[in-house]
């Protein structure tokens, strides 16, 4: 990467205490950014990439302890006071939720919702704001914005809303952008155009963005840097085009042969990862991976790998048996 | 093409105006709680006797052209003591809730919102103000501060906090693990602009129709009191002292204490049919709302 990275997530780790013991949901990440850059981060339910958002933004549940750094645009974040924070939060660090149901207030107007923050965060006054609101949803691809201000959520379907929620997101021109599993409560015909709109926003804005999603194939053609997750740990880290011809992590590869393929023939099996994530409150000694992998040796068991450079640059991989290594190199 | 332009069409056609159905009932409850108060808040224009005045050889006198209702045991002119009790019974049974609505409301939201030590302060002392019995409690406070209006309306008005409270905090807990909330929160809304944007305009569709039972809850209570020698001091006329009073003579007269008694079930009834209407239209059952 080039240049001063926007943001940059050290060392960060998440504990969240519950009944049954201290859950680690995010475990030491390291990641970065940079201006107008976009980074995909992939893996299954539950492997942290929620708390990984909501600690990014630092909107953790309270009992959520936090350690580590996050340092966005010059400004350590875990440090920063309450009212700074706020002011940082929608003006620069805008984010879009998993599921546009929820994330509208079902009482107040699409055009309440909209015109508030621009004119909290903007100044603007009410004519401004709500010229500005029409020309937003136009821009995210809403037919007869004028008419869409006046109505309620529930008068509009899933994919409207999320076009609506990307609209709240997009309107104090923010400089980093978190999509949450944008697409995932979304129709499938409806995620193309979502995920098209936003790319299209993106390039505009010159916007850094972050997907987060559990589908490689969303993140395939859309994003610069891919970060694939598991048990907390980010295991592979690689620009997009490299994660997907030489992949190292055998995590990665099991989550690409996952995806279905449309020229497979007829009553191929899928290739399931067999079992289930470990359970995040008794961590493992070894790799996280290792019970379900099967390239997994002895060593795989007593000891963590720990995320290492590859000889391709800006690719790191965290495994002691890894895939497609060129003959003669070093494990 | 053709096809497709036709299916548009009608579906255009056959999306139906949305009409939302109240029914003969709920406008029957609102016309009689308007009628009700409109009598309350022009008695003093209409051509009433007093409701003070009595007359000895008129007692208990059928109804008539000068008594429309007839008059009760001391000769007062019922409809006019009906009239003048609605205003105390409306008082009371409107501003008591308030004060419920008000405090309870707010409390319960913020306790919902904040959680922590306060929510266990906040819920712990509605338990307490709950598990005293409310008979006692007004007892007590007309023992020590006197029979007055302001003194049932307060009594009645606390005894209704905890309800309140319970409402909007319970609500309030689902709502602010909606993710609107947390939407809210990462577009930098501070904890008031949450609390008066997002979760009271939310909470409080529920709370003004559990409102709406509390006056009906509250009219019978205050009638209750009254019925008791603890409502407002004699001779102000409320519904609950004219059935008191018609107790005496059940026998005799019966209507003395049935024409208030009517009066007070078919506004009770008006207010509880309103109240369910509301609760029923602001029902959130619209799919993850």
């Amino acid at each position: 990467m080039t240049g001063p990275a926007l943001l940059s997530v050290e060392g960060v780790a998440v504990d969240l205490p519950t009944p049954r013991g201290n859950l680690r949901a995010v475990d030491h990440v390291d990641l970065s950014i940079g201006p107008g850059q976009t980074l995909g981060i992939v893996g299954e339910s539950g492997c942290g990439k929620t708390m990984l958002s909501r600690a990014i933004l630092q909107l953790l549940p309270k009992k959520a302890k936090l350690s580590g750094r996050v340092i966005f645009d010059g400004q350590d974040l875990v440090r920063l006071d309450r009212e700074r924070l706020r002011k940082l939060r929608g003006r620069s660090l805008a984010v879009v939720f998993q599921d546009p149901m929820t994330s509208l207030n079902p009482v107040l107007t699409i055009g309440t919702q909209l015109i508030e923050t621009l004119q909290e965060h903007l100044e603007l006054d009410g004519v401004a704001a709500k010229m500005r609101s029409i020309e937003l949803l136009a821009a995210v691809g809403i037919p007869a914005p004028e008419q869409r201000l006046m109505q309620y959520p529930h008068q509009l379907s899933g994919g409207m809303r999320q076009r609506v929620a990307i609209a709240i997101a997009l309107s104090c021109e923010p400089k980093l952008l978190i999509a949450d599993e944008p697409t995932t409560a979304l129709d499938v015909t409806i995620q193309a155009q979502i995920l098209d709109l936003l790319a299209r926003e993106q390039r505009r804005r010159h916007m850094a963005m972050i997907i987060i999603t559990h589908d490689l194939g969303v993140v395939a053609g859309r994003t610069d840097e891919v970060a694939v997750m598991y048990a907390g740990r980010v295991v592979e880290r690689a620009p997009t085009p490299d994660l997907f011809k030489k992949m190292r992590m055998p995590y990665t590869e099991a989550l690409l042969a996952a995806i279905p393929k449309i020229d497979a023939k007829p009553h191929t099996p899928l290739p399931a990862i067999s079992g289930r994530p470990p359970d995040p409150t008794r961590p493992l000694k070894g790799c996280s991976f290792s019970p379900r992998c099967k390239y997994a040796w002895a060593q795989c068991q007593i000891e963590k790998p720990r995320l290492e450079d590859a000889d391709s640059p800006g690719h790191q991989y965290a495994c002691f048996r890894p895939l497609n290594i060129p003959a003669g190199a070093p494990a | 093409m053709a096809t497709l332009e036709l299916s548009i069409d009608q579906a255009a056609i056959a999306s139906p105006v949305r009409t939302r159905r109240l029914g003969p009932l709920f406008w029957m409850a609102i016309g009689w709680m308007t009628f009700v108060f409109a009598l309350a808040a022009f008695a003093d224009l209409l051509p009433l006797p007093s409701p003070f005045d009595m007359d000895m050889l008129e007692r208990r006198a059928p109804m008539s052209a000068a008594h429309w209702l007839g008059t009760d045991g001391l000769g007062r002119d019922v409809l006019s003591r009906l009239i003048y009790g609605a205003r105390i019974s409306l008082i009371v049974g409107l501003c008591a809730p308030v004060i419920g609505l008000t405090i309870g409301g707010a409390l319960g939201i913020l306790a919902g919102y904040f959680r922590g030590r306060f929510e266990t302060l906040v819920v712990g002392s509605m338990d307490v103000l709950l598990a005293f019995p409310p008979l006692i409690l007004a007892l007590a406070v007309t023992a020590y501060l006197g029979q007055s209006l302001l003194n049932l309306t307060g009594i009645l008005g606390v005894l209704g906090i905890p309800a309140f409270m319970r409402v909007a905090r319970a609500t309030t807990l689902t709502l602010a693990r909606r993710e609107f909330v947390i939407a809210a929160q990462a577009l930098g809304a501070s904890h008031a602009r949450i609390l008066l944007r997002e979760l009271l305009p939310n909470v409080f569709l529920p709370l003004f129709a559990f409102f709406l039972l509390g006056v009906a809850v509250t009219i019978v209570v205050e009638g209750a009191l009254s019925f008791l020698g603890l409502g407002v001091p004699p001779p102000i006329s409320s519904w609950g002292i004219m059935i008191g009073e018609g107790r005496e003579s059940l026998e005799i007269a019966p209507r003395l204490a049935f024409i208030p008694a009517v009066t007070m079930f078919l506004t009770v009834l008006s207010f509880n049919l309103v109240g369910d209407t509301l609760r029923a239209l602001t029902d959130p059952r619209q799919g993850a709302l």
